[in-house]
């Protein structure tokens, strides 16, 4: 997987920065969906004013995003839009906020999910990457606050840490805006496939391990090519409601065909230009 | 199975059950357990932590600010300091925009009168409309200005998750949830982002009690009503070197009394309608950070200063005509306005108020924010057009000309503090309860709380002859 150097503070000057144009709240037009998830107070709302313009408040208090923001920009004249999700802890029980973010991921298909993690805490804040690295394999991980981290005398490999998620991990300072650049362009390498990810999946016990392989082809029959049969059979070996009803109702099945015709669907842009 | 003929989804769930079965419920423990292994292994390898050396100021102060016994009147102090500045502060300012504002009022119907444009668009626009907004940006703005940037420092600085901390026993007596500290204290801000706010509670009993209680801390509409009246009466029964202490103190008990009948209701409605244990969670006390201050002063000035001026002046305008055309249709000898003032008397002097006041709050439903210009617009459109270039001329028109007391004061900032909220948080309870019946108690409750405090402390006051 190829991954550039962390870079020690925001290149005002590069192609990229310029190229940049920031899309406030016009959401209409977008090519790409980026969801961008976290623990509580990681920075993540900075992080999405930053990339978005927008200038939404963010206090310094966990749980104050309590539904969706939405915002874009535009990277190289592809039009993302950016959803900003509730802080949660894990993707397992069944608070509301946890809802609106595992949801999202999963039903809204998003093309890329960033996750927010704060370089000072980072082992509590893997909880929330490994669980979303179960859903899908489009992440990027943002080790926010990295200025903190430096003032505390913590170090932060961030090369060995991709290496050990199997996805790309960029170092930021959202509240100077250090490392924002580089994190658009590797979601956007994510996204249109020049930065490959092989997400790093727990390993559960034999017995659940042959659960699993017991269910994921009979989900594969009823979704296919469905992108995550093993986390969906994971949700139903743990009793998941609504992963039941949505696998009962088809709704399932219809996102991944709405999913399927949309990246088919290139952007006018792309298609002009050639894909990056 | 053949792949031609996929399992239909029923049986899938079928085979899914049995599974779970033989799996039984150490499923989930053994995910879980698996992801803290692997989160703390790579964390292990990924990150280097080099001796930073020296004190951790960080936990310093945090055992301070969140100790037993310091926590709490650190806190109270810490909003007296916020309220005091804020007072001193916007005083000079709140003087030189009124003089400027009423200079401009006396020109500009001076040169409508030039005009030959007749009295009664003069009357309507300069003394009526535009007295009014004269009076909301030079109440309102200064204090404002003051107390929106504080405030979001402390919001920056990460201060409030630690009041959450604080607060956290009291809520769980009152059988609420401790979370409600940190809606509480985004009811500051406005009631209606407290009541949106609530959804971080994830417990629908407490959720509701949360929202039904917001109400009680008074909002960024109420606070420059509150410190109007604060300066203008508190203030001035002191000696002036105490005066902005007093007008401090008083906003901050004002403040209080907010906080208790928030848990005295708490209390109540956990213990009757919303019986129940409060549930336990976890408050992550997020490390303090350097509050970037240019995005302070932005969020400060355009989202919070300048939204709500711009609310209190978008239905200010209409009020004021409002009033006006009541104050100008005359119905025998009096007019309209006079008229329904003059009935709603006996009701207002019951709880120490008057008539006026009340139809002030009636016409003020949509917005908190204009109960003082609507007020003075209904007392100098039926009683007599002065000018009001101080502070001091406007106390002397209440005092001396509407027989104001301490009484007045005193019970028109407990009624800001409890009775109903304005219509948009009315609006937004019911967007987040889809109850018309917790709609209507949202609403009623804290009106009919108002009333009988606000009839109690004026029976008290009458009984000890202190009016």
């Amino acid at each position: 997987m190829p991954l550039r150097k962390p870079s020690a503070a925001a290149c005002h000057s590069c192609p990229a920065h310029a190229q940049m144009a920031k899309m406030g709240i016009q959401l209409e037009n977008f090519d790409r969906v980026v969801a961008l998830a976290g623990n509580p107070n990681t920075g993540k709302s900075t992080v999405f004013n930053a990339l978005t313009g927008l200038k939404q408040h963010t206090g310094n208090w966990p749980g104050k995003t309590v539904s969706r923001a939405e915002g874009g920009f535009i990277l190289n004249g592809v039009r993302y839009k950016l959803v900003d999700l509730p802080g949660t802890y894990s993707l397992l029980s069944a608070s509301d906020d946890e809802e609106v973010a595992r949801d999202f991921i999963l039903f809204g298909q998003p093309d890329c999910t960033i996750v927010v993690v704060d370089a000072t805490s980072l082992e509590r804040n893997l909880n929330l990457v490994l669980q979303v690295l179960e859903i899908t394999d489009h992440v990027v991980v943002c080790v926010n606050m990295m200025d903190d981290a430096r003032r505390k005398g913590m170090q932060v490999d961030l090369r060995k840490l991709s290496r050990r998620l199997g996805v790309p991990a960029v170092g930021t300072v959202a509240r100077t805006g250090e490392g924002l650049s580089e994190l658009m362009s590797t979601v956007a390498g994510v996204i249109e496939g020049a930065i490959r990810t092989n997400p790093r999946r727990i390993q559960p016990s034999q017995e659940v391990a042959a659960a699993v392989a017991t269910l994921t082809p009979l989900i594969e029959g009823i979704v296919p090519g469905t992108p995550n049969a093993r986390w969906i059979a994971m949700r139903l070996l743990d009793g998941d409601d609504r992963v039941r009803r949505a696998l009962l109702s088809g709704e399932l099945a219809q996102l991944l065909s709405r999913q399927s015709a949309r990246s088919r669907r290139p952007s006018r842009k792309i298609a002009l230009e050639g894909a990056q | 199975m053949s792949r031609s003929s996929p399992l239909p989804p029923e049986q899938v769930l079928e085979v899914a059950d049995r599974l779970q079965r033989s799996i039984g419920d150490r499923f989930r423990d053994q995910i879980v357990e698996s992801i803290y292994d692997e989160a703390e292994a790579i964390s292990n390898s990924v990150v280097r932590q080099q001796d930073a050396g020296g004190v951790d100021w960080e936990q310093r102060i945090d055992r301070l600010v969140t100790s037993p016994i310091f926590g709490l009147p650190l806190m109270l102090l810490l909003l007296a300091l916020v309220f005091w500045i804020t007072i001193v502060g916007s005083n000079i300012p709140s003087q030189w925009l009124a003089q400027w504002l009423f200079w401009v009022e006396a020109k500009g119907s001076a040169l409508f009168d030039a005009m030959g444009i007749p009295w009664w668009i003069t009357g309507f626009l300069w003394h009526g409309t535009y007295r009014g907004l004269a009076w909301v940006i030079s109440v309102m703005l200064p204090p404002m200005a003051i107390f929106f940037p504080l405030f979001t420092f402390l919001e920056d600085l990460g201060y409030l998750p630690r009041v959450a901390f604080n607060m956290d026993w009291l809520f769980k007596r009152a059988g609420a949830h401790g979370k409600q500290a940190l809606t509480m204290a985004m009811g500051f801000g406005c009631n209606a982002a407290g009541v949106v706010a609530t959804r971080v509670i994830d417990s629908p009993r407490e959720r509701l009690i949360a929202i039904l209680t917001n109400n009680f801390v008074p909002c960024n509409g109420r606070f420059p009503t509150l410190i109007m009246l604060a300066v203008v009466f508190v203030a001035a029964a002191f000696p002036p070197a105490f005066a902005s202490l007093a007008a401090a103190g008083s906003v901050v008990a004002i403040v209080l009394v907010g906080v208790v009948f928030t848990l005295a209701v708490s209390w109540g409605l956990s213990r009757t309608v919303l019986r129940g244990e409060p549930s336990t969670f976890t408050l992550e006390l997020p490390p303090y950070r350097r509050p970037n201050l240019t995005r302070i002063l932005y969020t400060s000035f355009i989202d919070r200063t300048i939204f709500v001026l711009w609310r209190a002046i978008t239905t200010a305008a209409p009020a004021g005509a409002l009033i006006w055309i009541l104050a100008n249709i005359q119905v025998r000898d009096a007019n309209l306005a006079r008229l329904i003032a003059d009935a709603l008397d006996p009701l207002g002097w019951a709880i120490g108020l008057d008539g006026v006041i009340l139809l002030a709050y009636i016409i003020a439903i949509p917005a908190n924010e204009i109960v003082v210009p609507t007020m003075l617009m209904v007392y100098m459109g039926v009683g007599m057009m002065v000018d009001l270039p101080s502070l001091s001329a406007l106390r002397t028109l209440l005092v001396d000309g509407n027989g104001w007391t301490m009484l007045t004061a005193v019970n028109l900032m407990l009624f800001s503090l409890l009775h109903n909220p304005c219509a948009t948080t009315i609006m937004t309870i019911w967007k987040e309860t889809h109850s018309r019946k917790w709609t209507m108690v949202g609403a009623l409750m804290p009106l009919a709380i108002a009333f009988i405090v606000t009839f109690l402390t004026a029976g008290i006051a009458r009984l000890l002859g202190l009016v």
